[in-house]
């Protein structure tokens, strides 16, 4: 299970999860596009909206939706600072506010309504773009489950002779040995350290070389499984994919398709909402 | 005396992740010192768990790890309490004091990993160095040995562990699976350490090697009183080397006590997955078709010697 799973993928049971992943993909597309399309309050409501119901389906705990956001909040916080102090608007919240610099000179701090909007909006805009790919593809899809739909979705470039099977395969092998060699780095460590190996103290120079004892095995052992893996994939006769048949099929559903027709309509919908003149309007 | 005592002592693989996974819970064991202490249980029982908390690897999640009465995941802020009033530290400035406990913690935290031994399962891939005796060294150099020290330890360790001087100047990627086993375990015998724990140190070895270094282990531990610990799931091993014995099931303890008191209790044994060794059971069956031996019997050695104790009671039965 953990050899599968890895990264941000959160096992659940949940109609996103079971979700046919090209219908995933797809969607996480649009849903962005979506997102980018917002311009005034009734459209981010919705979009919230639509961001919180995915959630909700999608069974992944609050917290670990909080988690992927927290990294971001310095560069929420930067981007909201811009968008306060640096828009220009019509109505103007502090007109006297000044702060002394030197000699004669003052600096006027102009505040804008249409500014605060606009940071409002840039948040939410980048929050719900995280909680949107992260619920619609990284948590719910596994990178190998991922790999097979990007391959299937760009079989069409085949025809120009691009290798699309060769780098999906190429793909879903570093990464089902990613976890792999994880682990095997912390078992290398692990039996370093139990000859007293010490990787936290010292100089740059005197961490790196303690490294050593560490990235050799690994090395070693990686080239080993590469080796392995080449041969058990001869012995059972593959030889790229020309006529190759699957053991997972992706089939699409009528709950896939409705899924992105569904999207395909609130983005439309959308739309149709920044037209209506409520409120601030985003440039 | 217990060498080393685990109380209530709980482990959590991956905590604060979906693959949250309890691998130890409520483990209390003794392991008493100056002895060989066999561990068994069934895959994903938790041994391999319980030997990285030995020497400081892992940290417990709950309970304490202690060696010779000492907590060894303490922090100097919760000994100072207790430090303070010891009489080295006593007649110190407060501060002067606590300065030398955290010098005193560190340096005991430092020294866990040469002071508890632990030979890992399948140890063979921890080798990188050049050279067999640059691979054998380098926990003795990390301990900070001098080169002369160095220089008697490893022949000392490699001859040990039974193999050959000539392959001191060999690369260690170049030798056999049971050579390279051999080797990294003698990269930990080289620290001599006061407690020697191997996690399997004889999976997938020839039953002569096996022989051989379960020999050397105990030789090692009768020559230098330190206090072994071996994972192993062959109870013929286990009988034949171990003077205590624990069993290890679904995370927790199901017994500890001498082989003979383990050994005793089959159908525990029976219920979590493990056998009593072949020739016991052999005996058992003996004594079910009414033949006079002894039921606690455990090695080859002691059922031969039942066998002719009981041939001789019918000779002396016959005339
Ligand atoms: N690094 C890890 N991360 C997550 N879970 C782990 C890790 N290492 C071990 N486990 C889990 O902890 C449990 C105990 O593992 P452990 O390696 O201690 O078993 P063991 O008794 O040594 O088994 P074996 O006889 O196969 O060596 C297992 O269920 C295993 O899946
Ligand atoms: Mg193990």
């Amino acid at each position: 299970m953990k050899s599968i799973a890895f990264g941000q993928y959160y096992p659940a049971n949940s109609p996103i999860h079971r979700m046919d992943p090209r219908a995933k993909v797809i969607l996480t597309v649009l849903y962005i596009v979506c997102t980018f399309l917002c311009r005034n309050v009734l459209c981010f409501a919705a979009i919230l909206l639509s961001a919180v119901l995915l959630c909700l389906v999608s069974r992944i705990p609050l917290r670990m939706i909080l988690r992927s956001i927290r990294p971001l909040i310095m560069i929420l916080a930067f981007t909201s600072l811009i968008n306060v102090f640096m828009t220009k608007g019509e109505h103007l919240l502090t007109p006297t506010w000044q702060i002394p610099l030197w000699g004669s000179r003052v600096w006027r701090i102009k505040i804008y309504e249409e500014g605060l909007w606009n940071a409002l909006f840039m948040i939410l805009r980048i929050i719900i773009l995280l909680i949107g790919t992260s619920v619609l593809l990284s948590y719910t899809t596994t990178p190998i489950a991922l790999t097979d739909a990007l391959e299937r979705l760009f079989s069409p470039l085949k025809k120009i002779k691009v290798p699309v099977h060769d780098i999906a395969m190429m793909t879903t092998i570093a990464l089902r040995f990613i976890p792999t060699l994880m682990d095997e780095t912390q078992r290398i460590m692990n039996a370093q350290k139990a000859r007293g190996a010490d990787f936290s103290s010292g100089g740059l120079i005197r961490r790196a070389k303690a490294l050593l004892p560490v990235l050799v095995p690994l090395l070693v052992s990686a080239f080993n499984r590469a080796y392995e893996l080449a041969a058990a994939m001869e012995c059972r006769c593959y030889h790229g994919g020309e006529g190759r048949t699957r053991l997972k099929i992706l089939r699409l559903r009528f709950s896939d398709v409705f899924a992105v027709m569904l999207l395909v309509a609130f983005g439309v919908g959308i739309f149709f909402l920044n037209r209506q003149g409520i409120g601030y309007t985003m440039k | 005396m217990d060498k080393i005592v685990l109380e209530h002592v709980d482990f959590v693989y991956g905590t604060g992740t979906p693959f949250e996974h309890k691998a130890l819970s409520d483990v209390s064991v003794r392991i008493a010192a100056d002895r060989i202490t066999g561990v068994i249980g069934h895959t994903g029982s938790g041994k391999s768990t319980m030997m990285a908390l030995l020497n400081g690897l892992e940290k417990p999640t709950a309970g304490k790890v202690l060696l010779d009465g000492y907590d060894v995941n303490a922090t100097a802020k919760e000994l100072y309490a207790d430090w303070l009033k010891r009489p080295e530290y006593q007649n110190m400035r407060k501060s002067t004091a606590k300065k030398a406990i955290r010098a005193e913690v560190e340096k005991r935290r430092r020294n866990l990993c040469f002071r508890v031994g632990l030979v890992m399962q399948y140890p063979e891939y921890q080798l990188f160095e050049e050279t067999v005796f640059k691979d054998i060294s380098y926990g003795p150099k990390n301990m900070g040995l001098s080169e002369e020290e160095i220089r008697i330890r490893v022949p000392e360790a490699l001859r040990f562990c039974g193999l050959d001087e000539s392959l001191l100047e060999k690369s260690p990627f170049d030798l056999s699976g049971g050579q390279k086993r051999r080797v990294a375990i003698a990269g930990v015998i080289a620290m001599r350490p006061e407690v020697l724990v191997l996690d399997e140190p004889a999976a997938g070895l020839d039953p002569l090697g096996r022989e051989q270094i379960f020999e050397k282990i105990r030789q090692y531990q009768r020559s230098t009183h330190s206090t072994v610990i071996i994972v192993s799931h062959s109870m013929e091993d286990m009988a034949e080397y171990c003077d205590d014995m624990v069993v290890l099931a679904h995370s927790g303890i199901v017994a500890q006590g001498s082989c003979e008191e383990v050994f005793s209790q089959v159908s525990m044994l029976d219920g979590v997955g493990l056998d009593i060794p072949q020739i016991t059971q052999l005996m058992r069956i003996l004594r079910a078709r009414g033949i006079d031996v002894p039921e606690n019997v455990y090695t080859v050695e002691q059922a031969a010697e039942a066998l002719k104790r009981h041939f001789q009671s019918l000779k002396g039965t016959d005339t």
